[in-house]
């Protein structure tokens, strides 16, 4: 690990400040994803700022929505008792998220913004345009099981590994940010790009922006939803392919729907015309595989993840109709 | 009895390798290379050794010379792997991605690691081979078997050649396990230290104490009395710690620069690359039989995968020539040398590799002839060695496959696959079979009864985990007649009295019988000490003197009674060293423990994914000393067996020759909800030919042939067959 300076900054302002005054320095919350980076050599930021003291962490009721802070704890959040009662589906997507001591010390902020697990990105030794800018991308030609199907470019075909922002797109959220310039309020499924020309670049987060909270709108998603997650092992494991569904139903027919993917691709994958799909019609196997067809338009594998061709709409069917079920 | 150590695990006061600290010590860490094979054309350490806290940098340029070391391929001393162990920093060569090629020794551990990324290398690079299907055309035959055509690697036969060909109902199917990896939870580590400039002391994690002085010995050239390992905890192994290993040579090459004891902790990562796996193997089994269901032969080959400095071999196809009573048998075993480090056993090692083959292509034979597989077996049962003609010195495994049935609930597997189903799972039954030398080597045992009554026994030995330690305080316990909590049993130090590694499951048989005998010779002493200082005693016969709860007595002489303490006080205590060797007897019968797995799994139609919802492991491994801590092997072996089954693979991009799953979050061990409770049934009936324990084997067995049976299960569930592991969920849909 290279010799970095440490700060802790108490209030916003002075955190972002500290930011945009070092290009080479980052914020830390839980560490759980940057401090792997670093000890592996993809990241060496020369300062970190500790953001953990920062009065970010409330779970709040708000007039239309639920407001949680970016410091919050991912376990806090998936324990927290508005979460389950109004946003089951977000609880639901952070528990199946890493292990209970990464979800203790993990944050919402630093969940959203943690970076791919594409193998070639964590090897120093190996190429990947994402770590290094024109090096290469080794995964395209290479072991790219864990790869993307959907909006990919040449140039990287990473998925984003986090399970709580498919809830969150799924959910229309929206996430609250304060910078040099002043605050600002970025739509869920802006905050993630696709790679483009710039994989090395995740976000739409300018210089400097500190992420202070997450606001989900107030939704009838408080029944019938559930969130699949399909790994190789029962728990603790990246997703192959994960589905968040949620439907609100009248009856047995489908009167509103949300649905979105994680495993698929560089961002949190909604799936809109999907839903339109559902929307009005009943709820079973035959509607759901409709859907999943139409989910599944304009996805193309690589040679070592074909079988997410198959795994994802089957996901989605088994996530509708569980959620169907609930 | 519980565990004599359980305490100190849980409490944290066990000390492992890594947390022994030493005064004035430093630390080293490794740099590897980048590459999988070619030569180092420069390499530069100025930064390095500019930067904060670093004592020294070494490399090939300027290591010390190893005084015992013989260049690679030159040491044929090993005894199982032809070739020679790497050792660091000798030449320019590189034989495998992430080979050490410097080491930085520095007075903090974060500063070694800080300046170990500033030494830059640069290649002369070479076209490597990392993949095993592509170099099968150039598979060999291992040295061992063409110097000994008797050799267990070599090419075995009986009754005709590939007979199976010509068979009225026959099968061909290939197999494939990929590279997996130990990753105890304690990871290697070791600290060196130079007491004198001849003298050196290592606290190693190491599954053999005698063998690593050995091989440090002899690479100093230093007699093996001046070396010292201490390995008194190790937090697991699997195999991980049954070779000496480059980062030791490194941390001991580092202490013997700096002249300062060096502590070198391997990274997970590294953990992948040099320090032994489960070797990549392909395998194919050609098998016939009559409508019946009697196997007419059967023909198994495989390929693994060694190094290219170092051919590792193991016993993959051992079970296939032995477990069923096939007329015909042909098996042939070839290596493929790969650009990557050396394999190593890990758990069940070549045996649970064959399993995997054997028992598949059992349950496919089964299907084809429309029988039960668990009649199928029956009906090849064999009361005798079918290998060498010999008796077996004990087998019980009928009884293990009716124990097992019965506690699965065999009855209700359906011969066609498919056929039960809860909502959208798949409900599937299946087993397979283990079998495992039961080996004992020789060993001595020191006891000795100190003046507060209790008995010190110490041995070489280590416990990895498996119980070593608490078996012993038992048979020690047992045969001198007093409470556990009387002997104290030291082990894991080479100074202490002789014995084998830690491996091929063949400890209780080995130390076990040492322990006992080392304590009937302490009894000796103690009656004749009675003897000396009491008449009775002298008078009475060997037999009538009765040891029990700390007190000698005589039958029919109430007043006859001495404490071992006032005896111990009446002489001072020496101790006495017992060397316990195999009977020559034993030649004569075929020793082994056997085990059979039954899985029931539930695989999800959509998805694909596994569970494996119940597990039963029946065993036939003798006596059993403790049931808490055999149960605990059992158990251990059994989830093993379910990640070698459905979640472990290690790959390598072949573009490259690196790992590209090089973590435990890629790299994937079954967690606890992957594993059911499972049932462990024990036959313990005492084998009467192996020791006078009558103890065979527990450690490999409880793996070897649990990922059959989960494979054979998903088959039964889904009619899927799938021929190369791990099953994951893509596999399935
Ligand atoms: C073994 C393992 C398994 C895992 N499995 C899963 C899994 O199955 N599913 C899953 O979803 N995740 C998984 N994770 C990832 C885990 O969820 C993330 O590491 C965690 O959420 C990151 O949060 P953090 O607070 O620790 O972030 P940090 O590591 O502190 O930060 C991550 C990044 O976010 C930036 N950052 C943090 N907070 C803010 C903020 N408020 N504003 C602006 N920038 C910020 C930091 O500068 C840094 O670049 C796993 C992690 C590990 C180590
Ligand atoms: S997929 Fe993206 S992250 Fe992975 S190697 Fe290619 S560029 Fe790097």
């Amino acid at each position: 690990m290279n010799q970095f300076q440490y700060v802790r900054a108490s209030k916003p302002k002075a955190a972002i400040e500290a930011l945009a005054r070092d290009p080479n320095a980052q914020f830390i919350a839980g560490g759980t994803n940057l401090l792997d980076l670093m000890k592996r050599g993809v990241m060496a930021p020369q300062k970190l700022i500790d953001i953990n003291k920062l009065p970010l962490d409330k779970i709040e009721r708000q007039e239309g929505n639920i407001r949680i802070g970016a410091l919050a704890l991912n376990g806090a959040v998936a324990e927290d008792k508005l979460v389950l009662e109004k946003l089951p589906l977000l609880a639901q997507a952070l528990n199946a998220g890493a292990s209970a001591q990464l979800r203790n010390m993990a944050t919402v902020g630093g969940n959203m913004l943690q970076r791919t697990r594409c193998p070639y990105f964590y090897d120093t030794a190996m190429p990947c345009n994402k770590r290094e800018p024109g090096t290469g991308c080794g995964a395209l030609e290479g072991y790219n099981r864990m790869h993307a199907i959907f909006g990919f470019s040449d140039k990287c075909i990473a998925v984003h590994p986090s399970d709580m922002s498919v809830a969150l797109a799924a959910l229309d959220a929206t996430v609250l940010v304060s910078g040099p310039k002043g605050d600002r309020r970025i739509p869920f499924a802006e905050l993630h790009r696709l790679p483009g020309d710039q994989p090395h670049i995740d976000t739409t987060l300018g210089a400097g922006e500190l992420i202070t909270a997450v606001e989900v709108p107030d939704n009838a998603f408080t029944r019938h939803v559930h969130y699949l997650k399909v790994r190789e092992r029962a728990s603790y494991a990246f997703a192959l392919v994960s589905v968040a569904a949620a439907l609100q139903l009248d009856g047995s027919t489908i009167k509103d729907a949300r649905l979105a993917m994680g495993g698929v691709a560089h961002k949190p994958w909604r799936l809109a015309d999907a839903e339109k799909t559902l929307v009005g019609k009943p709820a079973t196997d035959e509607t759901f595989r409709q859907a999943a067809e139409v989910a599944m338009r304009g996805a193309k594998a690589f040679q070592h993840n074909a079988y997410k061709l198959k795994l994802g709409p089957n996901s989605i069917v088994q996530a509708l109709k569980n959620a169907a079920a609930a | 009895m519980n565990r004599v150590d359980g305490r100190q695990k849980v409490t944290g006061a066990a000390k492992y390798s890594a947390e022994y600290q030493l005064p004035n010590m430093a630390y080293a860490v490794l740099v590897g290379s980048t590459i999988a094979k070619g030569r180092l054309s420069s390499i530069d350490t100025k930064a390095a050794e500019r930067a904060p806290g670093v004592l020294a940098v070494i490399t090939h340029q300027n290591g010390p010379k190893l005084p015992g070391h013989k260049p690679v391929g030159k040491d044929p001393s090993q005894p199982q792997t032809v070739g020679s162990a790497l050792r660091v920093f000798t030449d320019d060569k590189i034989r495998f991605n992430d080979q050490p090629i410097a080491v930085v020794v520095a007075d903090s551990w974060e500063r070694a690691r800080y300046a170990a990324r500033l030494v830059k290398a640069q290649y002369a690079q070479e076209a490597h081979q990392t993949n095993l299907e592509a170099n099968k055309p150039n598979a060999f035959l291992p040295t061992q078997a063409k110097k000994n055509p008797k050799s267990p690697v070599a090419d075995y036969q009986r009754g005709q050649v590939d007979a199976y060909k010509t068979g009225a109902l026959k099968l061909e199917a290939e197999y494939v396990i990929p590279t997996e990896v130990h990753h105890p939870i304690e990871m290697q580590s070791i600290t060196a230290h130079w007491e004198a400039p001849d003298r050196l002391t290592l606290y190693d994690k190491t599954q053999g104490t005698m063998a690593t002085r050995r091989d440090f010995a002899r690479e100093w050239g230093l007699p093996e009395e001046n070396v010292k390992v201490i390995a008194t905890y190790v937090g697991g192994a699997f195999g991980n710690g049954l070779h000496s290993w480059p980062h030791e040579s490194a941390a001991i090459v580092a202490a013997k620069v700096v002249n300062r004891p060096v502590k070198l902790m391997l990274t997970r990562e590294q953990m992948f690359t040099m320090v032994g796996y489960r070797p990549h193997t392909w395998q194919k089994i050609g098998m016939s039989a009559t409508p019946d269901g009697k196997i007419t032969a059967i023909t198994h080959e495989a390929i693994g995968q060694t190094s290219t400095y170092e051919e590792f071999t193991e016993a993959t196809l051992g079970q296939t020539r032995m477990m069923y009573q096939a007329p015909n048998m042909t098996t042939r075993y070839r290596l493929a040398a790969l650009d990557i480090g050396s394999p190593i056993w890990m758990r069940g090692p070549g045996e649970a590799t064959g399993a995997f083959a054997l028992e598949s292509a059992m349950d496919e034979m089964a299907y084809l002839l429309n029988i039960d597989p668990l009649e199928f077996r029956l009906r090849n049962y064999t009361d005798k060695d079918p290998e060498n003609g010999k008796p077996w010195s004990s087998k019980f495994l009928k009884e293990c496959y009716q124990a097992g049935a019965e506690r699965i609930g065999w009855n209700k597997r359906q011969l066609k696959p498919g056929s039960v189903r809860e909502g959208d799972w798949l409900i599937g039954y299946g087993m397979g079979v283990g079998t495992f030398g039961a080996h004992r080597g020789t060993s001595k045992a020191t006891a000795k009864l100190l003046p507060d009554g209790t008995v010190l026994l110490q041995s070489a030995v280590t416990d990895i985990g498996p119980g070593t330690g608490t078996a012993m305080t038992q048979i020690a316990a047992d045969t001198l007649g007093v409470t556990p909590a009387k002997v104290r049993f030291e082990w894991g130090n080479s100074d202490f009295a002789r014995a084998p590694t830690q491996g091929g499951s063949a400890i209780v048989n080995t130390v076990g019988p040492a322990v006992q005998e080392a304590c009937l010779a302490l009894k000796d002493k103690l009656r004749e000490l009675a003897a000396a200082g009491n008449g009775a005693f002298a008078a009475a016969r060997k037999e009538d003197v009765t040891f029990a709860d700390g007190y000698l007595t005589l039958a029919g002489n109430a007043t006859a009674r001495v404490t071992y303490t006032d005896l111990v006080k009446q002489a001072g205590g020496q101790a006495v060293t017992v060397e316990s060797k195999p009977s020559d007897k034993g030649r004569e019968y075929s020793m082994y423990s056997f085990s059979v797995h039954f899985a029931q799994v539930r695989v999800h139609q959509l998805t694909g994914e596994v569970r494996v919802s119940k597990l039963v492991s029946c065993a036939d491994a003798g006596t059993i000393i403790n049931e808490k801590t055999a149960g605990n092997q059992m158990k251990g072996g059994a989830v093993g067996g379910i990640g070698m089954a459905l979640t472990e693979a290690a790959v390598i991009d072949d573009r490259f020759g690196r790992y590209v799953t090089k973590d435990l979050a890629e790299y994937h061990v079954p967690v606890h909800a992957d594993a059911p409770a499972v049932e462990v049934y024990f036959v313990n009936q005492p084998d009467p030919h192996v020791n006078a324990l009558g103890t065979k084997g527990i450690g490999e067995i409880a793996t070897i042939g649990v990922a059959p049976a989960i494979a054979n299960a998903i088959f039964n569930a889904t009619g899927k067959r799938i021929r190369e592991l791990p099953i994951t969920p893509d596999k399935l849909i």
